[in-house]
C-alpha cells in the first residue's frame, strides 16, 4: 500500500527524496480522508520554508486541510497539473507530487518514517 | 443521513446527469386542520396559501412577528381543511412549540407533530421519473411541479410530490417509518441499471447550492429577512395580514440595506460560510454559503452585502484564510437545468 521508496510523516504527508531534491504529495490516507480534492494552493516558486511550516493547503469540497512541509529547504517547482486536474491526488497519491524541494537540511531526513512505521502509525 | 455513501462527486454528478436517492427522513412534519385551517396557515406563513388546490404545495417562510425566518418550508394542502408543513429538522420543536402558540386566537384550528409518522424520500434528477415509474401505477407524468399525489409505491402507501432541494426534476415520496427501508432498498435496486446512486449530506448541499436555494442557518434566519434573502416570491402581499407583513411592507417601502448575493471567485479558492467580504479595508459583508461545485467546476458561493454591492459585475474581496481574494456577483441560479 505505502511504497517503501517514499518517506512519510505524522501529518500524512509523503517526501520521495533523490539527491538532495524531495518531491512532496499527500498519502492514501489523507487523500481517503479528504475526500474530493477541488482546490489546491500552491507556494511560490523560490520561496524558502522550514520543516513543519504551512507551504500551501487542499481542499475538499467538505473540508480545507493545510500542507506541511516534511523537510526545510527551497521550492524549486509546483505541480501546475493541479490547478486543472486536482482530482489527480483522489486517483493516484503516491504519484502525484504537489510540490519539489531542495533540502538545505539533509539530516532532517533521519527523522521521517519509513513505510513501516507510518503503516503502524495508522493502525 | 450520511454525508456520502461513495463520494460527494459522484453522487453530485449522478442527481445532475441521472438520478440520486435521499433519505431526508430527518426533516419535520407538522399538520394544520380544522375549519379555520387556512386562515391559521395564512397567519404563520408568508407565502399565499389560499392559492393552493388540494394536491399543491408551496414554498414558504415561517415568519417571526419581525419578517424574519423561524424556518423555511414546503406548505401541502392535503384537504380543503388539511395541511401539512414540512419543517427543517432543527426547527421541527420550535417550530411546532410557535405554531401551536400562534393557533391559540383560532376557535378551530389546531397542529399535530406528526414528523414520527413519516419517513421521507426524494428520489432526484433526470432519471427520476423512468425509475419511478416502474414501482407505481400512478401516472407520473401527470403530477407537476410542486404538486402531489397519493399511491402505492412497491406495495407501500406514500404520498408522491414532484419537489425537490436539488434543483433537478424529482419526487419527495412520504412513507410510513416502518416501509421506508423496503421502499429505499426496492428503489435503489430498480434504478441501479440507470445509474442511480444513493445520495448523503454533502451533495445535498452541493447540488441546492449550484440552484441557489437557501439553506436554514446559513442564508436565511431569524436575523434575516424575506426581502434580504431575496425571496419576495415567497411573499403573498394580498394577504390582508400574516406575522411579519407589516415590517417588511415598511422595508420595501424603504430602503434595503444588505441583500444575499450569489458571487463567483475571480482569484483562485474557494470562499466558506463565515468568511468576512471587504471593500478594501472596510469588511462589508459574510459569505453564507460557498463551495467549488462538482458539476460547473466553478468556485461559487452566496453572500450578504450592503445593497449598493448587490449589481452584477459588483468586484469586493473574500478573505480566505488570510488571503485576500477577488469575487465578483454573477446572477442566480448558477445552474439551471435545461428545459425539457
Amino acid at each position: 500500500m505505502y511504497p517503501r521508496d517514499l518517506k512519510y510523516t505524522k501529518d500524512h504527508e509523503w517526501i520521495n527524496i533523490k539527491n538532495e531534491t524531495g518531491k512532496i504529495g499527500i498519502t492514501e490516507y489523507a487523500q481517503q480522508q479528504l475526500g474530493d480534492v477541488v482546490f489546491v494552493e500552491l507556494p511560490k516558486i523560490g520561496q524558502a520554508i522550514k520543516r513543519g511550516e504551512q507551504f500551501g493547503s487542499i481542499e475538499s469540497a467538505k473540508a480545507v486541510s493545510d500542507l506541511y512541509s516534511p523537510v526545510s529547504g527551497e521550492v524549486l517547482n509546483v505541480n501546475e497539473a493541479l490547478i486543472e486536474n486536482p482530482e489527480l491526488v483522489n486517483k493516484s497519491p503516491h504519484e502525484t507530487w504537489i510540490i519539489s524541494i531542495k533540502l538545505t537540511e539533509l539530516d532532517e531526513v533521519k527523522d521521517l518514517f519509513d513505510s513501516i512505521n507510518y503503516e503502524a502509525l495508522l493502525k | 443521513m450520511p454525508m456520502e455513501y461513495s463520494s460527494l462527486t459522484e453522487e453530485h454528478i449522478a442527481v445532475r446527469t441521472r438520478a440520486g436517492l435521499f433519505d431526508v427522513s430527518h426533516m419535520g412534519e407538522v399538520e394544520i386542520a380544522g375549519s379555520q385551517a387556512l386562515q391559521a396557515v395564512q397567519k404563520v406563513t408568508s407565502n399565499d396559501a389560499s392559492k393552493l388546490e388540494t394536491g399543491q404545495a408551496q414554498y414558504s417562510a415561517l415568519t417571526t412577528h419581525s419578517g424574519t425566518f423561524l424556518d423555511d418550508i414546503l406548505v401541502y394542502r392535503l384537504a380543503d381543511t388539511h395541511f401539512l408543513l414540512v419543517l427543517n429538522a432543527i426547527n421541527t420543536e420550535k417550530g411546532f412549540a410557535w405554531i401551536s402558540k400562534e393557533l391559540e386566537v383560532f376557535d378551530d384550528a389546531f397542529a399535530v407533530n406528526t414528523s414520527s409518522r413519516y419517513a421521507l424520500l426524494a428520489i432526484q434528477g433526470p432519471q427520476s421519473e423512468n425509475i419511478l415509474q416502474e414501482l407505481t401505477t400512478i401516472d407520473l407524468n401527470t403530477i407537476k411541479y410542486y404538486e402531489f399525489t397519493t399511491g402505492e409505491i412497491a406495495g407501500a402507501r406514500t404520498t408522491i410530490s414532484r419537489t425537490g432541494y436539488t434543483g433537478e426534476d424529482g419526487f419527495e415520496i412520504f412513507v410510513a417509518p416502518q416501509s421506508a427501508q423496503l421502499a429505499w432498498e426496492t428503489l435503489l435496486k430498480t434504478g441501479s441499471s440507470a445509474g442511480l446512486l444513493p445520495a448523503g449530506l454533502a451533495s445535498r448541499d452541493t447540488l441546492r447550492l449550484e440552484s441557489s436555494m437557501r439553506l436554514y442557518g446559513n442564508e436565511i434566519t431569524e436575523d434575516t429577512t424575506i426581502l434580504e434573502a431575496g425571496l419576495e416570491w415567497i411573499i403573498g402581499w394580498n394577504k390582508p395580514s400574516f406575522n411579519g407583513k407589516e415590517v417588511l411592507a415598511k422595508q420595501k417601502e424603504g430602503k434595503l440595506n444588505r441583500k444575499l448575493v450569489g458571487f463567483e471567485m475571480i482569484d483562485r479558492g474557494i470562499a466558506r460560510h463565515g468568511y468576512d467580504v471587504y471593500d478594501k479595508d472596510e469588511k462589508i459583508g459574510m459569505v453564507t454559503s460557498g463551495t467549488q461545485t462538482p458539476f460547473l467546476k466553478k468556485a461559487i458561493g452566496m453572500a450578504y452585502v450592503p445593497t449598493e454591492w448587490s449589481e452584477i459585475g459588483a468586484t469586493f474581496f473574500i478573505n480566505t484564510r488570510g488571503r485576500r481574494l477577488r469575487a465578483h456577483v454573477v446572477g442566480m441560479p448558477f445552474y439551471r437545468k435545461a428545459k425539457d
